[in-house]
């Protein structure tokens, strides 16, 4: 036997995703970042309506660090990073890996908006660690990384992209649907975009606008069509935090999906965490774009098909 | 019983009576938002191609058809022809109904044939087949680029890309889900 072909084949791609995570990294601690751990077996998930944990020996393996990061982010801490590996139950595709690795970080004193810089900033260092400079090719197109990133609220993604108005789309519960169908392969073809301000009912982490509070400090990252993060300004109100989940608690108990117990450490520390702000990013995904890669599985040493 | 987590490419399911099969699949799941099942089926029947969105939850019959196992014995005009090995008797799958599975027809190989209500609409064949591999280039010494891969062109008159250190006459599974080269058989 000649060993694994297809896996031996990988070595370019692997050294290339090795220094991306490196890169990433060396951007965040010079950052004046604290790269921290936190365990990847929980007993108890943020509920959300449509994300579903791996159970593990009755706990669950994490969907997120979020909720472990916000109690250091109430204990003190002002800037922090991981690196880990999240689980998501049923998600595999040419886009998800159930098991997959995540970038969060999170910043006290500060908004989703300073979470937008902080993307445009760790991106752009690690394209240019790679030698990619302003330009980046991904799906056949040219993608400019180098000027400014496009801002557009989900009202406008909708109105210049949708067939129907945010307002119908919920109504008829086509949100979801409108998103893949046709505002998700528009977004980022010329320059990455971020749509932000999402429904205040798609956020259940997320601080509503001060202004407006029909929608979520919530803000998502495109380029090349394919989703790459998601962010908050994260709430930090326990009564509020406590209602949203027991209200996605709630709509996965109708949905017959599985309930989780509420995370009662962390509700009950949310007070102090001063006003802050954070974001998942799929390092995966991070490196298909990177390399032009057209299948997650391209970008990983092993698929879970493969062990 | 089928379930949303068992869509993939080739999976035949019951739509409206008619048997269909999946020819594409993917799975999306826009931020925080609910899994869609995108499907493109085709009928097994008629051809038509169906373009059909899936969420969580939703449940398929599997496609009522009935397996029998032959072999494969010529090609002509645009059908293919198998033969029964214990009654002898031959039916005819048309070429839009093959799909994939003619890149990998040799002489003898056998496969299941798919019959609806006594008619042949279909064939599975094994996830591996073993196939010799007819033309590719000698792998020139000193070449540097050593984890590449090159185009070759097996018996069934298939083509894909193998390892450099492939050579013509050899032996070599190609998976049939993927069309890709699997692995080289000794001897």
């Amino acid at each position: 036997m000649a060993g694994n072909w297809s896996l031996g084949r990988k070595r370019q791609v692997l050294q290339t995703r090795a220094t991306i995570i490196q890169e990433i990294r060396h951007f965040f601690v010079t950052g004046g970042y604290l790269e921290v751990e936190t365990p990847l077996r929980i007993p108890a998930p943020a509920p959300e309506a449509q994300i579903d944990a791996v159970v593990t020996d009755g706990w669950f393996l994490q969907t997120s660090p979020e909720l472990c990061m916000k109690r250091m982010l109430a204990a003190g801490y002002e800037r922090l990073f991981q690196i880990c590996h999240c689980w998501r139950a049923d998600e595999r595709g040419r886009l998800h890996l159930t098991e997959f690795t995540m970038l969060e970080w999170y910043r006290t004193g500060s908004d989703y908006r300073d979470i937008m810089t902080d993307c445009e900033g760790v991106i752009r260092a690690v394209a240019d660690k790679l030698g990619h400079g302003n330009f980046i090719r991904f799906r056949g197109r040219t993608i400019d990384i180098g000027g400014e990133w496009e801002r557009l609220t989900v009202r406008e993604a909708f109105a210049r992209y949708g067939e129907t108005s945010l307002e119908d789309a919920l109504e008829l519960d086509r949100f979801d649907e409108i998103m893949v169908e046709f505002i998700e392969p528009r977004l980022g073809m010329i320059r990455p975009t971020f749509i932000y301000d999402y429904p205040a009912s798609r956020g259940a982490l997320a601080r509503l606008k001060a202004d407006d509070s029909s929608v979520a400090e919530r803000f998502e990252l495109y380029i090349g069509g394919l989703e790459l993060a998601n962010a908050f300004s994260e709430l930090n109100d326990p009564v509020e935090q406590r209602r949203r989940f027991e209200e996605e608690s709630a709509h996965r108990a109708r949905m017959q999906r599985k309930c989780y117990p509420l995370p009662e450490p962390f509700l009950g520390e949310l007070d102090a965490m001063p006003l802050s702000a954070g974001i998942a990013l799929g390092v995966d995904r991070l490196v298909m774009v990177l390399l032009d890669a057209a299948r997650i599985d391209d970008v990983v040493a092993f698929t879970p098909e493969e062990l | 019983m089928y379930t949303v987590a068992d869509l993939r490419k080739g999976l035949k399911v019951t739509l409206d009576g008619d048997p269909y099969i999946v020819i594409a699949f993917d799975f999306a799941k826009p931020g925080k938002g609910q899994a869609l099942y995108r499907t493109k089926l085709r009928n097994m029947i008629s051809g038509v191609i169906l373009d059909r969105t899936y969420r969580s939850g939703e449940t398929f019959e599997p496609a009522s058809l009935e397996e029998r196992k032959m072999q494969y014995l010529y090609k002509e005009d645009d059908h293919y022809c198998f033969m029964d090995n214990q009654t002898y008797e031959q039916v005819h799958v048309s070429e839009a109904a093959m799909g994939d599975a003619k890149n990998y027809l040799i002489d003898n190989l056998p496969v299941s044939i798919l019959l609806f209500k006594e008619k042949a609409i279909g064939v599975d064949i094994p996830n591996f087949v073993n196939l010799r591999v007819t033309q590719t280039d000698p792998w020139a010494k000193g070449d540097t680029s050593g984890s590449d891969s090159k185009p070759a062109t097996v018996e069934s008159g298939y083509v894909l890309r193998v390892p450099p250190f492939i050579e013509e006459g050899e032996l070599i599974t190609i998976d049939t889900r993927t069309g890709e080269y699997s692995t080289r058989v000794k001897g």
